[in-house]
């Protein structure tokens, strides 16, 4: 109930501008919760941007599941990477990863077409492609002790030579009607694709927070040796953390597969950089040991929103991208002050 | 303090005092340094010695106290400024970047340029000519220093001191990380310098050097001087031990409980070795016994419990928990068997500062509040907070950044951690390390109390008085070889002492 009165007495403070802005954000910023209000208000405000600019185009419920939508396998991507960054490591090849599993599937469906069991396939190739990625990426990180960041880019360049070598560099269309059926369906109104999104966030909330999993995840960025000295096996989780992220470029894959049509090597180029942009704008500690799940998801809707707001005025997306930049170097200024700050949760 | 047939001093300083967070570090410290001396700074760890050199070399600025500069009052506020008087430190932890050149190094900071360009060819002279100087022309300025041993990285550390206008350099341990040979080499070095008018300080605590090189001596404990400037040749080793050691120690000790003549073995180390750092340690330690390892820094004490423990792989030898072989390297294998290490480095090898107290209380243990993976975190915090009223910790706050508490709470953290856990044998690493005077007795009386309660534990200390105080057994560690092993009550602290210096000056 307290956080409602902050939001309200935030909200009303932000109108009064310039001068007042240092002390709310502070209030706003301490604690995880606060941080997390944060990104809501800068949502809220993109919300009220749009619904300005550009009226019902904007402000309707299909144009916010559009945006939704739009969102959702970025959303995806971000979520696996939220826990590599939390460990303290980088995931690069996440984008990479997806466009390979998307060609592998969509070629294995044509050379299986014949056969009923093309749908399980295509659903099936995604992930076991993300996983063996992940797999590559955690043993030579955790047990080659390679940084995480040039593992990763080699993987990501690496990934995306393979899929333009066996796709032959040609876009392959998914002809598989169930697939396509399944994956386009909706459930009450809602595409799948959200309801996907929906449900890894859920899932990877109760991970982070309420397992194992998630409090060695916490504990290893947090302090890597001190959690080894402690008895936690640092090396095996690594692995497992990057598997993750594997896992959730496979399902990214899916979606991907599902919502173009066809699998190609350029699906998924430069995702990285947005789904970092979007776990670091949440709030997730770069340096890791602290970052949050519903900060990712927002994270990625306030990026989409702002997409959405710039197509709906038919603006130029190079101010898009000047934008965004502006937003990331925004969110690791407050970031930086008010890091040490609270313990994490949620 | 000054013979009247002694000229004016190079530096005077008279009563520094400098507090952090409320630990007074110096309590008024005497120091006078003469042109041309080797003045030798004796004390033991956290005497406060690295204190006094980073007021003197304008790391720190001094709570109170005056420092006189050839004769004039100075605040040396700056590090830049004290090159500028004439000042240099050479510090324990040699400051060279590896990636550049011997020339580069000696002229980082303060490079010979014009308009941004780099004369290299002057430089390079310059430098050759510093060596020349410094006894060593063989070594080439254009040499990567990264390439150089440990002995010449601190001949071009010198260099570099002396490309300012020195005429004092402060010298921090710098034996520290030679061997024999290259000490007799640094020794012919300093005496070139105090030849050619620059004085030296040099800090150390083997006593077998500063006989050889000092000319004075001024002892440091507990943050003051104890003496200032006696002549090293006219001052008994026994007197400068005394001086080292001798406080007028409360008995914060509580009473040994004798140790059941029945009492199980609990962990026994049978010729464990680790290749560079120690060989052959042998050590027992039955339920309810405390042994503990004294030896000086490097000596290899810390490394034979992280080789315990598995967080090292040891090279040879085995450790064995209740008769149980432990698999060389594995910490998960030891604290499995039932091992606990409270490390040396408390804040970044033992607690996750930014975490909630309770989870690092539960570290080890989390994965048993768990069903199928899910934590029940009501229980978790339930129990952490039960060992943390246990131990005293304050705050009981289970919630708490674990960052604000202060560094005896964080040293119960780590106790209440393995008492948690269930461990039969504790390793405690520096366990009063950062913990404040009033905090020490309430630790001794935990280690004790967990003894006492049929623990066996193994404790390393920098403070030989700690050792003795509450060991059963001491193990005197020098140069990675187990000196002697003998009841705690056969030896004191200047026993100690003197193996250790024997060992350390062999």
């Amino acid at each position: 109930m307290s956080e409602r009165d902050g939001a309200i007495a935030a909200q009303s403070d932000s109108h009064n501008e310039a001068e007042n802005h240092p002390g709310v954000l502070r209030r706003i910023m301490s604690g995880s919760v606060g941080r997390n209000l944060g990104l809501v208000i800068a949502l809220v405000v993109l919300v009220i941007v749009g619904t300005i600019t550009a009226g019902d185009r904007f402000a309707s419920y299909d144009n916010f599941l559009t945006i939704i939508r739009f969102a959702s396998i970025i959303g995806v991507i971000s979520i696996g990477l939220t826990f590599v960054i939390i460990a303290g490591g980088i995931d690069l090849s996440v984008g990479s990863v997806m466009g390979l599993a998307t060609v592998v599937a969509s070629l294995a469906a044509v050379q299986a077409a014949a056969t009923q069991s093309s749908w399980i396939l295509m659903v099936l190739i995604p992930l076991g492609v993300g996983i063996a990625a992940g797999l590559v990426n955690g043993i030579v990180i955790a047990y080659g002790n390679v940084v995480a960041f040039m593992a990763t880019l080699a993987m990501l360049v690496g990934a995306r030579g393979l899929a333009e070598l066996i796709s032959g560099r040609r876009t392959q269309i998914v002809i598989e009607t169930g697939f396509l059926q399944f994956t386009r369906s909706s459930i009450i109104g809602v595409p799948l694709l959200i309801w996907v999104f929906l449900i890894v966030a859920i899932v990877a909330w109760f991970l982070l927070n309420r397992t194992t999993f998630g409090r060695r995840t916490v504990a290893i960025g947090g302090n890597r040796e001190a959690s080894r000295l402690a008895g936690i096996r640092v090396k095996r989780h690594l692995v497992y953390v990057y598997v993750l992220s594997g896992l959730t470029a496979g399902i990214a894959g899916i979606m991907m597969l599902g919502r173009t049509t066809a699998g190609t090597s350029t699906h998924g180029g430069l995702y990285e950089l947005d789904a970092i942009a979007a776990v670091v704008v949440g709030g997730t500690l770069l340096i890791g040991g602290r970052g949050t799940i519903v900060g990712t998801v927002l994270g990625v809707l306030i990026f989409s929103t702002l997409t959405n707001v710039f197509t709906q005025n038919n603006l130029d997306t190079s101010v898009q991208s000047i934008t965004k930049g502006l937003i990331i170097v925004v969110a690791v200024l407050l970031q930086q002050r008010f890091a040490t700050r609270g313990p994490s949760g949620t | 303090m000054i013979d009247d047939d002694h000229p004016e001093p190079l530096l005077m300083v008279h009563g520094i005092t400098k507090a952090f967070a409320g630990v007074q570090a110096l309590k008024g410290v005497d120091l006078e340094v003469r042109a041309a001396e080797v003045h030798c700074l004796l004390g033991q760890n956290g005497a406060g010695k690295s204190t006094l050199i980073k007021v003197l070399s304008g790391v720190y600025q001094p709570d109170a106290g005056v420092i006189r500069w050839q004769g004039d009052e100075v605040s040396i506020i700056h590090p830049v400024f004290a090159l500028g008087l004439g000042i240099a430190t050479m510090y324990q932890e040699l400051d060279v970047v590896e990636g550049l050149t011997i020339a580069e190094n000696i002229f980082l900071g303060h490079e010979r340029a014009s308009g941004g360009m780099l004369k290299v060819k002057e430089a390079n002279r310059a430098a050759r000519a510093l060596l020349v100087r410094l006894g060593h022309g063989n070594l080439s300025p254009g040499t990567e220093v990264g390439r150089l041993s440990a002995a010449n990285k601190q001949i071009v550390s010198m260099a570099r001191a002396l490309s300012h206008d020195t005429k004092l350099i402060i010298m921090d341990e710098p034996s520290a990380v030679l061997d024999s040979e290259e000490v007799r080499n640094l020794f012919r070095v300093i005496r070139e310098l105090t030849a050619q008018g620059v004085a030296v300080v040099y800090i150390s605590h083997r006593l077998e050097e500063i006989r050889q090189i000092g000319d004075r001596i001024t002892v440091i404990k507990d943050g003051s001087s104890m003496s200032v400037g006696l002549s090293v040749a006219d001052t008994p080793t026994a007197d400068l031990i005394t001086l080292m050691t001798g406080r007028a120690v409360a008995n914060v000790f509580p009473d040994r409980v004798p140790v059941a003549a029945d009492a199980p073995v609990l962990i026994d180390v049978q010729g464990l070795s680790l290749r560079g750092h120690f060989s052959d340690v042998n050590l027992s330690v039955r339920a309810g016994e405390i042994v503990g390892l004294a030896g000086l820094v490097g000596s290899g004490r810390s490394e034979i419990l992280e080789t315990i423990y598995g967080a090292r792989k040891a090279s040879g030898g085995r450790v064995r928990v209740s008769g149980v072989r432990l698999t060389a390297g594995s910490v998960n294998d030891a604290v499995r068997a039932g091992i606990g290490l409270a490390p040396e480095e408390r804040k970044s090898q033992g607690l996750i500062l930014d975490e909630q107290v309770y989870r690092n209380v539960t570290l080890s243990t989390f994965a048993r509040f768990a069903r199928g993976g899910f934590l029940d975190e009501r229980r978790e915090r339930q129990l952490a907070l039960e060992q943390m009223q246990a131990l005293e910790l304050r705050p009981a706050d289970p919630d708490r950044a674990t960052r604000t508490l202060s560094g005896g709470n964080q040293q119960k953290v780590l106790l209440a951690r393995w008492l948690l856990h269930g461990t039969k044998v504790l390793l405690l690493d520096e366990p009063t390390r950062g913990v404040d005077v009033g905090a020490r007795a309430e630790i001794y009386a935990l280690i004790r109390r967990l003894s006492a309660a049929g623990t066996a534990i193994i404790l390393v200390s920098s403070e030989i008085e700690e050792v003795i105080g509450l060991a059963d057994r001491v193990l005197v560690i020098g140069d990675g070889e187990v000196l002697t092993t003998t009841d705690a009550h056969a030896i004191d602290e200047r026993g100690v002492l003197d193996l250790v210096m024997k060992g350390a000056a062999a």
